[in-house]
C-alpha cells in the first residue's frame, strides 16, 4: 500500500527585523526630538528671563535630545522582542544560538562611548561659555562676563532675610533686588551668620552664601518681569520662609529706582550707620562689642560668633 | 521564667510604653504656645496690640532666656507667647514695652523704619511704670550701632515691616533692671507705631534680627530659634 506525504510548507521567510527596529526607532526618536525641541524647551525650567536662565534651560532641552533616542531604542527593542519573539503555543525549541555580533558590540560602545563624550565636553564649554552659568565662582572668579559696565550687586543673607547693597550707589542697601535690563550684573553673595545660598530662580543664578567669604556669580537679565528670591541652603527654623521677590526694569527706570533709594538712604541717615562697602564683613565684630556691653553690664544679651569654648569648633 | 514572671514583665513592658506616650501628648502636644485673639477688639478698622521684650522668661518651666510677651487684650495679663491674632485689613497700632538692654544688630540696615505708618515710630522712656523720662520722640531710624540704643526688632518680613525697639536709658537700665518676667515697673522705652494687615487672611511670621541668643553660637541659638521667644507668628483673620 503506497503512502502519500504532503509535501512540507515552505519556511516562512524570517523578515529583516533590524531593519524594522531601526525603522520605528528613526520614525519616533525624530519625532520625540522634534517635540522635546519646539514644544517641550520653551516651558522648561528656570525659563530664559537671563542670559544663565536661557543657557541652562539650551543645557536641559540638548540633554534630553541626547537622551530621547537612546530611552526610545531600549522601549522599541523590548516592545519589539515582546511582541515577535515572545513564547508562542506549541513551539518548545530553543532560540538560535548566540554567538555574540562584533559590529553591534562595536557600535554599541562607540555609540555610547561618543554620546558622553560629547556631553562631557559640552557641559563643560556650558559651564565656561556663558560666564560660569550663573554658579558661584568663588571670591576670584575665572570666567567672567565682557564688557566693563557690570552693575556690582552685594548680597547679603542672615537668618532670615536676604538684603542687597549697591556699591556703586553710594552702598546703599534695600530688601528688594531691582535689576536693570542687558546690563551684566555681578553678584557678590556673602552672610553675616550661617550659611545661606542665594537662589534666583528665574535668572538662573545660585551661590552659596558664606560667612566671611565673597562669592561672585554672574548674570545679565535679558527679559523684564519679576523673580523669586529663595535660600537653598538648610539654614534654621524659618529657613522655608526666606525667600523675598525681584524685578527687572528698564535702564531708565533703574536708575530713577536707585538714585531716589539713594538719596532717601542717604536723607535718613542710614548711609552713614551702614559699614563700610566691603566684600565680606566680619560677624564677630558686632557679637565681640556686644560682649563687651555685657562686661560693662549694659545689656542682657550678646550673641557672639564660634567661642572658645564651644566643642563644633569651624 | 515562669509563666506569671512573663506576663507581669510584659504588662509593666507595655505600661510604660503607654505611660510614655501620655506624657508626650501631654507635656509636647498640650503644652502647645497660646494664640492671643485682638481680633474682637478691633474697632473702627484698627486694634492695639501691646508686646513686651523681658530680659529673661521667669513664668513658666520652659528656659529662662530673653523673650517677648503678648498682653490679653481682655485681662491685660502678660502671656508668655509669641502668637496673636489680629484682622485682615486693619490698621494695628502697636505699643511694644522695651525692659531689656541694647544689643546691637548683626546688620545695623535694620536700624531704619520701614513699613509703618510714615516710616516711623514714637518712643517714649520711663524710669518706673508711672514715671516718664523725657519727650516723647520720633524715630525713622534707630541707630543701634552709634548708641548702643536698641534692644531688639519687631520684624515682619514678608510685609516689609522692620521696627527697631529702642531699650531703657542705658543709667536707669543699669540702676534698676527687670530681672522678673512679665517686668512691670522697672526702667522701660514705650514704642509704638502702626501697620497695616494684609487684606487676605494667613499667618506672618515675625523675627528678632538682633543676635540675642546670648551663649548660643552666633547669637541666633535659643530664643532666636524658638516660637515663643524671639519670634512669632501674626495670624491674620477674615
Amino acid at each position: 500500500m503506497a503512502e502519500s506525504q504532503a509535501p512540507a510548507a515552505p519556511a516562512k521567510a524570517e523578515p529583516n527585523h533590524g531593519v524594522r527596529i531601526f525603522s520605528i526607532w528613526i520614525v519616533l526618536a525624530l519625532a520625540a526630538d522634534l517635540l522635546i525641541w519646539f514644544v517641550w524647551k520653551p516651558h522648561l525650567p528656570p525659563g530664559d528671563m537671563s542670559s544663565s536662565a536661557r543657557h541652562q534651560q539650551f543645557d536641559i532641552a540638548v540633554m534630553a535630545l541626547a537622551a530621547a533616542p537612546v530611552m526610545l531604542f531600549v522601549w522599541i527593542y523590548f516592545g519589539y522582542a515582546l511582541v515577535n519573539w515572545r513564547h508562542r503555543q506549541g513551539d518548545d525549541d530553543d532560540g538560535p544560538a548566540i554567538f555574540g555580533h562584533t559590529g553591534i558590540q562595536a557600535a554599541f560602545i562607540g555609540g555610547t562611548s561618543v554620546i558622553v563624550l560629547a556631553l562631557f565636553v559640552f557641559g563643560t564649554v556650558e559651564l565656561i561659555a556663558p560666564a560660569g552659568a550663573g554658579a558661584g565662582e568663588g571670591a576670584n572668579p575665572v570666567w567672567k562676563p565682557s564688557g566693563n559696565n557690570l552693575l556690582q550687586v552685594q548680597v547679603i543673607g542672615q537668618q532670615w532675610q536676604f538684603t542687597y547693597r549697591y556699591p556703586q550707589f553710594g552702598g546703599m542697601e534695600t530688601t528688594v533686588l531691582v535689576l536693570p535690563v542687558n546690563r551684566p550684573v555681578a553678584f557678590h553673595v556673602t552672610s553675616l551668620d550661617v550659611i545661606h545660598s542665594f537662589w534666583a530662580y528665574q535668572l538662573g543664578v545660585k551661590a552659596d552664601a558664606n560667612p566671611m567669604v565673597d562669592n561672585v556669580a554672574y548674570t545679565t537679565p535679558e527679559q523684564l518681569g519679576g523673580f523669586t528670591v529663595r535660600c537653598s541652603e538648610l539654614c534654621g527654623i524659618w529657613h522655608g520662609a526666606m525667600f523675598n521677590s525681584g524685578r527687572v526694569v528698564t535702564p531708565t527706570a533703574f536708575q530713577v529706582w536707585a538714585r531716589a533709594n539713594q538719596a532717601a538712604e542717604a536723607k535718613s541717615g542710614l548711609l552713614r550707620s551702614l559699614p563700610p562697602y566691603a566684600l565680606a564683613y566680619d560677624p564677630t565684630v558686632v557679637p565681640q562689642l556686644g560682649k563687651v556691653l555685657v562686661k560693662l553690664g549694659i545689656t542682657g544679651a550678646a550673641g557672639y560668633y564660634y567661642p572658645p569654648q564651644d566643642p563644633v569648633q569651624p | 521564667m515562669s509563666l506569671p514572671a512573663r506576663i507581669v514583665t510584659l504588662l509593666v513592658a507595655f505600661a510604660a510604653v503607654v505611660a510614655g506616650a501620655v506624657f508626650i501628648v501631654v507635656h509636647y502636644l498640650g503644652s502647645a504656645l497660646p494664640v492671643v485673639n485682638y481680633t474682637p477688639e478691633a474697632s473702627g478698622g484698627a486694634v492695639n496690640v501691646v508686646l513686651q521684650e523681658a530680659p529673661v522668661n521667669s513664668v513658666t518651666p520652659r528656659p529662662d532666656w530673653v523673650s517677648y510677651f503678648v498682653q490679653d487684650p481682655k485681662t491685660h495679663a502678660w502671656v508668655h507667647t509669641t502668637l496673636f491674632q489680629v484682622p485682615e485689613n486693619t490698621r494695628v497700632n502697636m505699643t511694644i514695652l522695651g525692659y531689656d538692654g541694647c544689643t546691637p544688630l548683626r546688620n545695623n540696615y535694620f536700624s531704619k523704619i520701614q513699613g509703618t505708618v510714615g516710616n516711623r515710630v514714637t518712643v517714649q522712656q520711663f524710669k518706673t511704670l508711672s514715671q516718664p523720662v523725657g519727650p516723647t520722640r520720633v524715630y525713622s531710624l534707630i541707630d543701634s550701632w552709634a548708641n548702643c540704643s536698641v534692644a531688639h526688632t519687631f520684624a515682619i518680613p514678608s510685609l516689609h515691616v522692620f521696627v527697631p525697639v529702642a531699650s531703657p536709658v542705658t543709667a536707669l537700665f543699669n540702676s534698676s533692671a527687670c530681672g522678673t518676667a512679665p517686668c512691670t515697673n522697672s526702667p522701660h522705652s514705650m514704642e509704638k507705631f502702626s501697620f497695616y494687615t494684609p487684606k487676605t487672611s494667613g499667618t506672618f511670621r515675625w523675627q528678632c534680627f538682633i543676635p540675642c541668643g546670648g551663649g548660643f553660637l552666633d547669637g541666633n541659638g535659643g530664643p532666636m530659634q524658638t516660637i515663643g521667644y524671639m519670634m512669632g507668628n501674626m495670624e491674620v483673620s477674615g
